[in-house]
């Protein structure tokens, strides 16, 4: 199954390459943009018998630095279902 | 004085680093390679030098500081074995989380590669105690992701606690409360994005980095 993890910078922790991004998209004259964070999508190809449990775990250990980073994990419906 | 270097496949500093301590020392380095499960026996000294281990995949240093030698160099450490940490270095030892915090891009996006200018703020350590009290040094930086980021508490915790070895004359990179070298709470791991194993000899244009390794190798 295809697990896809959203890893973002937390909240409070400044992002110059969101703020490079915002600027390019003002002098392209996009109004109404207030903001712009940039964060990484990483896509794994796993077992349907991968637990949730060890992609959090994967994550805390490797996927993402918890000091700057959160992360969400989406799982397919079927395997939501399974878990749930 | 045993000392070693740790290589991973993208360390450019490697060398220099090498240098740097027989230079100083009069012994060579044990070269010791990432994927070794241990490290020699005896070492007083242990480097991560800087570069660009595993191409910087995921996060500087992420890859680095997973890989099979890490392990051993945590338990050193643990021991009281001295750690430096140069650049990337400092990036791995943040990553392993031996140091606190994280280093991020420059707040500039850029690449920076110059000479920085350098307080050294506490010279009340195994690392710079042959540098005089409020010193100033010049020391080469060459980084992209040198942007020390820490959450208030741990900052004030640093500087209260006399962690913060070096900091930078001015905003460079973007660095919290301009923090270029910081040690953990032990004070036998030092961490710091500027190169002083590039300030050793008056061919690389100055010599402030010497006291450093003279202070870790005596």
């Amino acid at each position: 199954m295809k697990v896809r993890i959203f890893v973002t910078l937390k909240d409070g922790v400044l992002d110059p390459q969101g703020k490079a991004i915002h600027h390019a998209l003002e002098s392209l004259d996009f109004s109404g943009v207030n903001d712009v964070r940039v964060g990484k999508l990483i896509e794994l190809e796993v077992d349907s018998s991968v637990s949730r449990e060890e992609i959090d775990k994967m994550c805390d250990k490797l996927l993402a630095n918890t000091v700057i980073e959160t992360y969400e994990i989406e799982l397919p419906e079927t395997a939501l279902e399974t878990h749930s | 004085m045993q000392s070693a270097v740790i290589v991973f496949p993208g360390s450019n500093c490697d060398r220099d680093m090498a240098v740097a301590l027989e230079t100083v020392s009069g012994q060579k380095p044990h070269m010791v390679w990432h994927g070794d499960t241990e490290l020699p026996a005896g070492l007083d000294v242990i480097t991560i030098p800087g570069g660009f281990s595993y191409g910087d995949y995921l996060r500087s240093g992420a890859m680095a500081s997973r890989s099979n030698i890490i392990k051993p160099v945590i338990e050193a450490a643990q021991r009281g074995v001295k750690i430096l940490g140069v650049c990337n270095g400092f990036q791995i030892l943040t990553e392993t989380g031996l140091l606190p915090g994280a280093l991020m891009r420059n707040s500039n996006m850029h690449f920076i590669c110059k000479d920085a200018g350098l307080k050294v703020i506490n010279t009340d350590n195994i690392f710079t105690s042959r540098y005089a009290a409020d010193t100033s040094v010049s020391i080469p930086v060459a980084h992209h992701d040198g942007n020390y980021f820490a959450d208030h508490d741990t900052l004030d915790i640093l500087e209260k606690e006399g962690r913060v070895v070096f900091r930078y004359h001015s905003d460079i990179n973007g660095s919290a409360r301009n923090i270029a070298g910081i040690t953990n709470e032990a004070g036998n791991v030092l961490g710091m994005m500027p190169h002083p194993e590039r300030a050793i000899d008056n061919k690389h244009g100055g010599t402030d980095g010497l006291a450093l390794f003279e202070s870790l190798l005596h």
